[in-house]
């Protein structure tokens, strides 16, 4: 039996994917060495979802994920608690002021729904920020956040009943490549024959990629993140303070639908590499952080913390189109730890690049996120 | 209800002092937990779940889950571990609490590292055994424990101890074990103690998180680790498994024996090994009546010399029998038990329904092994201890707590031996009970003991404290059954029934004639005045007996020699006394339940039909469970429910090697953000 689409990687990226290449009536086979989906990153990520980026392809994908969020429940029947609170990104000295309103000129030329609040009109937004030393920040009403976990597994379903396959603890140890082309994807458990292959294996693609001599620029990088006990709402968007710290680059949070807050930070230095194992390091310094920034965390109590792994590329931007080197090779990754905010606009866009049927706008997007292009810029806001 | 009096504990309290539970204003003394002091003034609904409203209680009174949720002056905290402070306001929680109000000054401090040579984690019988052990070899040792005393489970233990008298301390009573152990700890000069310090994670960079004095988040960094945290209770899966007044035995027992409350009226006991049935005897000791015990398997699986206890009080115990559900609507008012065949099925038409307040959970314990598992993965020196090694009598927990700290001193390179006989005194302690042997013919003496200990347990307290050396148990194996020798006349001091844990020792005297004898019997219960039954061994009543005196042993605290007179024939039958008094009403039996109902995890009330649900089709990750339905994703992460979805697999005929189970994740207990951040009081 063979597919018309081998997708690997069951995660935030592959499972969106799935559904909407198996909603074109295509044969679509997911296989992940997991035992169950969205266990590797998904299962990590905290579920902030924004379209306020600063680059292009990436406002793009995200502008739709975040219509596809906002319908998601009515169209799908699925309640992937998504709120859309919006995001704060806030300023507390002059580099990050200048910084944020540089980059709110930017956003806004690109027609986001982003501006720049004083430090009154923020803590109206948010009455539990800090107010000592706040100089302002920007608010982005439109962004928002939604349970990755929930939305994986929803994708999941939804892939399953348009007919797509999927086989968990399986793992891919060859690819089949004749004539230039990919014949078929080999497993420790079988052989599948297929003339399209789609890496969406996240922090694991550039192992993939090897399989078929074909080097990816990704790497993982790990993050860690916590979530506390829930407690009665009282902070709408996801608060995101970019200035640097002891050991850190910036520190995010938001309180999810069910109550919990959810937090990290950026590793700076980062760490690079596949260990997810805890340290003594992260708590101390996430909390001194946060509580800085909303006071009212200090005495919320907190559950439990783990690691994840994102999947870096040189310029913070995502790899997403077919490769050169190999025909029916198509990759989506390197997605920079943005996986759930780009996958289900991604999803669309893979089954519209594989059907032929894409639209004016994509165009744009697969050029900025060639897997062949050159990698020089640097995005100024990750 | 508090208790004013127990036959063993010395009940003195110091001036109560009022707090407020929601507009009500309630006594409570010094020392007390709020969830204690709730249960004294007669409240066991702490509050109600935010997801369906559903009431909540007690259930581990260990600090593990969060069922006792409450807020206290504003605050979400743990009844069971917070004490209660006068004039504090307390109120049940409803729905999600607020958060607590911003600390008035934000200031940090760095969080400080502590190095020691060995960090031990528990102070239980193993742990403080260890440290014992450490110390002597004046290994620097840091001994942390969640507790405000040390002494971990021994604290609850008001019966004499089993084991091996020269080793264990076996025939002294646990809470006494306690203090002598606590004593030996302080004695040792480089063997710190932090108590009220619960361990929070095994870090890889090969630290230990410990939030000190429940206020200070502390970096330990140990050479070696000794993990002796003990065990926590399994639960169990019935309609209304999750009702306020279903908990644990332990639980229970950290309630009448810790705290002097008595948090029932009428109680059922589900599980007949040795928790069960101690926790049982326990009750009745503090006045509670016991309606049943029931065991699923034909025959307890506890020490016949505990079983033997309750039904010489009265306590029905049905074997082959387990509980279909719990009744009441905010909380416990009955249980239906129903008889099981061999395959553990129900056999329907054999349900009995009982009216009670309570029923303990007592169906086995798991070792709390997080932690070791942890240190080994991250390639720390750790030995685990106790039950965190192995579930196993405390007796044998002082055993293997000793090589363990032994083979953490041979980890830091310290010349020690393990003695030869340690490890097998050990497995000896750990030994389940043993085969049955017959009882022992009577010897022709106007004196002598009649042993009704006949299975094998490891115990030999009788043998020890004999001054003629009259009762032999085989040194080589403490196992083997006691056997009074008779060679020489037995003085009939009394010492051998007054020290027996089992209280399966009695003493006939025939010295005034043959036609009148006397029987002495071990009493736990203020002492008996007049006319009482005459029970045997296995509790059936012989009939009535005078009380003719009651004595005392000295050294021997508070067991009571019950003498009584009874008729030629029953002198070797007679095992024990009971108080003349009604057990066990009824109520209408309600209809069956639906196993569906129960709920798996009770943190995030799934229950088990959602679980069963994503079981048929095909799910076979705990993880993806946890992403679907949230069970594991509470506050006490998956601690209970885990063995419970593993039991819906099985039921549902899904082999266990097919499942995978959830990844084990920090932290151990829930801490505020602030601590972490170097607050004092966040």
């Amino acid at each position: 039996m063979s597919y018309d689409v081998v997708v690997i990687g069951a995660g935030s990226v592959g499972t969106p994917a799935a559904f909407y290449l198996a909603r074109e009536g295509l044969k679509v086979l997911v296989i992940d060495r997991l035992p169950s989906p969205g266990q590797g990153s998904n299962k990590a990520a905290i579920g902030g979802v924004r379209a306020t980026h600063s680059e292009p392809a990436k406002i793009r994908l995200g502008l739709r994920t975040i219509e596809i969020l906002s319908r998601f429940a009515e169209e799908f029947g699925y309640d992937v608690e998504w709120r859309p609170g919006g995001y704060v990104f806030v300023a507390y000295r002059p580099e990050e002021e200048k910084t944020l309103k540089e980059l709110v000129a930017v956003q806004r030329s690109f027609g986001l729904d982003i501006r720049w609040c004083d430090a009154d009109e923020l803590l109206r937004i948010v009455p539990d920020l800090n107010p000592v030393g706040l100089r302002g920040g920007t608010y982005s009403p439109g962004d928002g956040h939604c349970s990755p976990l929930l939305l994986n597994h929803a994708y999941y379903e939804l892939a399953k009943g348009a007919g797509a396959e999927f086989r968990f603890g399986e793992e891919v140890e060859g690819v089949e490549v004749r004539a230039g082309r990919v014949q078929a994807v080999r497993t420790n458990k079988g052989v599948y024959p297929t003339a399209l292959l789609l890496n969406a294996a996240g922090a694991w693609a550039a192992k993939i990629g090897k399989l078929l001599g074909v080097e990816h620029p990704v790497y993982p990088d790990c993050h860690e993140a916590g979530i506390t006990e829930p407690v009665a709402h009282f902070l709408d968007p996801m608060i995101v303070d970019i200035r640097p710290g002891p050991g850190s680059a910036n520190c995010y949070f938001h309180q999810l639908a069910t109550g919990q807050i959810a937090f990290c930070i950026t590793p700076e230095p980062p760490i690079l590499g596949e260990d997810r194992r805890e340290t003594s390091v992260f708590l101390p310094q996430v909390a001194k952080r946060i509580v800085q920034v909303v006071p009212r965390l200090a005495g919320i109590r907190v559950r439990r913390t783990w690691r994840g792994l994102y999947p870096m590329t040189p310029d913070g931007l995502p790899l997403v189109g077919f490769a050169e080197e190999v025909k029916g090779y198509l990759v989506a990754i390197g997605l920079c730890g943005q996986g759930v905010m780009l996958g289900p606009a991604l999803g669309e866009l893979l089954s519209r690049l594989v059907t032929n049927k894409t639209k004016p706008g994509d165009q744009i997007v697969l050029e900025k996120l060639s897997p062949s292009r050159s990698f020089q810029a640097q995005e100024v806001l990750r | 209800m508090r208790l004013e009096k127990h036959p063993i504990l010395e009940v003195k309290r110091p001036e109560p002092f009022t707090f407020f539970f929601g507009e009500k204003e309630l006594l409570a003394y010094p020392g007390e937990t709020i969830a204690s002091a709730l249960f004294a003034n007669g409240i066991r609904i702490f509050g109600y779940h935010p997801k369906d409203g559903s009431p909540q209680g007690i259930f581990c009174a260990n600090g593990q889950c969060a069922q006792c949720l409450v807020l206290a002056d504003g605050r979400p905290v743990k009844a069971c571990m917070t004490l209660v402070q006068p004039g504090m306001r307390v109120a049940p929680l409803a729905g999600l609490p607020q958060p607590p109000p911003p600390p008035r000054t934000l200031a940090f401090r760095e969080i400080e590292e502590v190095e020691v040579e060995a960090l031990v984690i528990g102070g239980g019988p193993a742990g403080m055994s260890a440290a014992v052990e450490l110390g002597k070899l004046g290994i620097k040792t840091l001994l942390v424990d969640d507790k405000p005393a040390l002494g971990g489970k021994l604290l609850l233990q008001t019966h004499r101890f089993f084991g091996s008298r020269e080793a264990v301390f076996a025939g002294t009573r646990g809470i006494v074990i306690a203090e002598k152990l606590a004593a030996e700890v302080r004695a040792q000069k480089t063997v710190e103690v932090w108590l009220s310090s619960p361990a929070l994670a095994v870090f890889s960079d090969k630290k230990v998180g410990v939030l000190r004095e429940g206020r200070r988040y502390v970096l330990v960094c140990p050479r070696v680790l000794v993990v002796a945290t003990g065990a926590r209770e399994r639960s169990l899966l019935f309609s209304g498994n999750a009702l306020p007044g279903v908990y644990g035995a332990g639980a229970f027992q950290t309630l009448v024996n810790r705290d002097l409350v008595r948090p029932a009226e009428k109680l059922f006991v589900v599980g007949g090994g040795n928790v069960g049935l101690i926790a049982a005897y326990h009750a009745l000791q503090a006045g509670i009546e016991v309606v049943g015990l029931c065991e699923a398997l034909p025959e307890c699986t506890g020490y016949k010399v505990h079983k033997d206890k309750l039904l010489r009080l009265g306590v029905p115990i049905y074997t082959s029998h387990t509980v279909l559900a719990a009744h009441g609507r905010e909380r416990v008012e009955g249980i239906t038990i129903v008889q099981v065949d061999e395959r553990f099925q129900p056999i329907f038409g054999t349900e009995k329904t009982f009216a009670c307040d309570t029923i303990l959970i007592a169906v086995g314990l798991d070792p709390v092994d997080e932690f070791y598992r942890k240190a080994k993965e991250f390639g720390i020196p750790a030995f685990a201890a106790g039950d965190a090694q192995e579930i196993a009598e405390a007796s044998a927990a002082i055993f293997t707590g000793r090589i363990a700290g032994r083979r953490a001193a041979q980890a830091l390179g310290r010349a020690v031996e393990i003695p030869e006989d340690w490890e097998k005194t050990a497995e000896i302690l750990k030994s389940k009970p043993g085969r049955l042997h017959p009882p022992p013919q009577a010897p022709d003496l106007p004196v002598f003991p009649v042993i009704h200990c006949v299975q094998e347990i490891p115990c030999n307290p009788c043998a020890s404290v004999c001054p003629s050396g009259l009762i032999q148990v085989d040194p080589a194996d403490i196992r083997k059954p006691p056997r009074f020798t008779g060679e020489k006349p037995c003085s009939g001091c009394a010492r051998c029934v007054a020290f027996c844990p089992g209280l399966a020792i009695t003493l006939v005297d025939f010295q005034k004639g043959r036609e009148h004898p006397t029987v002495t019997v071990p009493w736990e219960f203020d002492p008996p005045q007049g006319e009482v039954l005459a029970v045997d061994g296995e509790g059936k009543v012989l009939g009535p007996a005078e009380v003719v005196g009651i004595g005392r042993v000295p050294g021997a605290d508070h067991t009571h020699l019950v003498r009584i007179r009874v008729p030629k024939d029953w002198a070797l039958r007679v095992a024990g006394i009971r108080l003349p008094k009604e057990i066990t009403g009824k109520i209408p039996p309600e209809p069956l339940p639906i196993p569906d109902e129960a709920v798996v995890c009770r943190c995030e009330r799934v229950r088990a039909s959602e679980i069963r649900v994503l079981i048929r089709q095909g799910v076979r990750d705990l993880n993806e469970i946890k992403a679907v339905t949230r069970a594991g994703m509470g506050a006490c992460g998956g601690k209970t429910c885990r063995n419970l979805i593993l039991r819906l697999f099985r039921e549902e005929g899904v082999p266990l090697e097919e499942v995978t189970d959830f990844v084990a994740r920090p932290l151990f207990l829930e801490v505020p953000l602030g601590i972490f951040a170097g607050m004092e009081e966040p």
